[in-house]
């Protein structure tokens, strides 16, 4: 489990096309954990996709950590499958293990975590206040972009996760 | 006050929803003048939910009819449901428009 302010788990994870992604080595990094099942991660992808759409100089990794053998609706291929028929935005990233998941904590789908360019979790939570209020616009996950670009601390670095559970395997 | 058959709110704790819709659903219970407590039944298993068809949380029934019928071939199991809102978007609880058809139906029929 990964505290705001602490170190956050570097890693190496494949996307849909097998290319391996990390976490940038000098700049700021959004980790979104995320799925295919879940309405909450559906409700609130577009904002996601407009944010990193947004903040070019921002890497965003979508990740995928559900078990898919009891949720087949996320597996690679439904990924692969997602990803050509969307506007993706971000590479989506599939932990295979949950280690990653794990790692850093990440308890729903979805669960958002910002890392600064010094490799520090700054802000952990929710995109906004609302899945069913698209103008809300990931203002959350904006904010904490906009405080770290600026070179300040993010005024709200830690926000409830809302979402469906993370689903482990042999859970 | 009006009366309706039974109606259930089927959950699973595997998603945040159910409290909203349950919310939403003793509200238009309330605006629709209709006496009816909610039985809340929760799902525990992928046994639970196929003995119980039940297609993911929430689900809300009345008179053992699904509000929002799933689609032909969906799985029973413990998952969260997606559900369209009316104006296209996703969510994860029904339209409350279509909880308030559902039961003006119910309240009709009875």
């Amino acid at each position: 489990m990964t505290a705001i302010g602490d170190r956050a788990p570097d890693f190496t994870l494949p996307d849909t096309d097998g290319v391996e992604h990390s976490p940038a080595d000098d700049g700021i990094t959004a980790v979104i954990f995320t799925c295919n099942h879940c309405p909450y991660a559906l409700a609130w992808h577009d904002r996601l996709m407009e944010a990193a759409r947004d903040y070019a100089n921002v890497r965003f990794l979508a990740i995928n950590p559900n078990d898919s053998e009891r949720y087949p609706s996320d597996s690679l291929e439904a990924m692969q499958e997602r990803v050509a028929q969307e506007d993706w935005t971000m590479p989506y990233l599939r932990d295979e293990s949950q280690d990653v998941a794990r790692a850093y904590g990440a308890q729903t789908t979805p669960d958002v975590f910002v890392i600064d360019a010094d490799g520090r979790l700054r802000y952990r939570g929710a995109p906004d206040a609302d899945h069913n209020d698209p103008s809300l616009n990931a203002a959350w996950l904006r904010e904490a972009l906009d405080a770290l670009l600026a070179g300040e601390e993010p005024g709200r670095p830690e926000t409830p996760p809302k979402g469906c559970s993370v689903k482990w395997k042999n859970a | 006050m009006s009366v309706v058959p039974p109606v259930e709110l089927l959950w699973w704790e595997g998603c945040p929803s159910h409290p909203d819709a349950l919310a939403d659903l003793e509200r238009i219970l309330a605006e629709e003048g209709v006496s009816a407590p909610v039985r809340m039944v929760h799902i525990e298993s992928d046994e639970e939910a196929a003995s119980e068809r039940f297609p993911g949380s929430p689900t809300i029934r009345i008179g053992g009819e699904d509000i929002v019928p799933p689609g032909e071939g969906e799985p029973f199991t413990l998952t969260c449901r997606i559900y369209r809102l009316r104006d296209g978007r996703i969510s994860p609880t029904p339209d409350p428009e279509d909880v308030r058809a559902a039961v003006r139906r119910a309240r009709e029929d009875t």
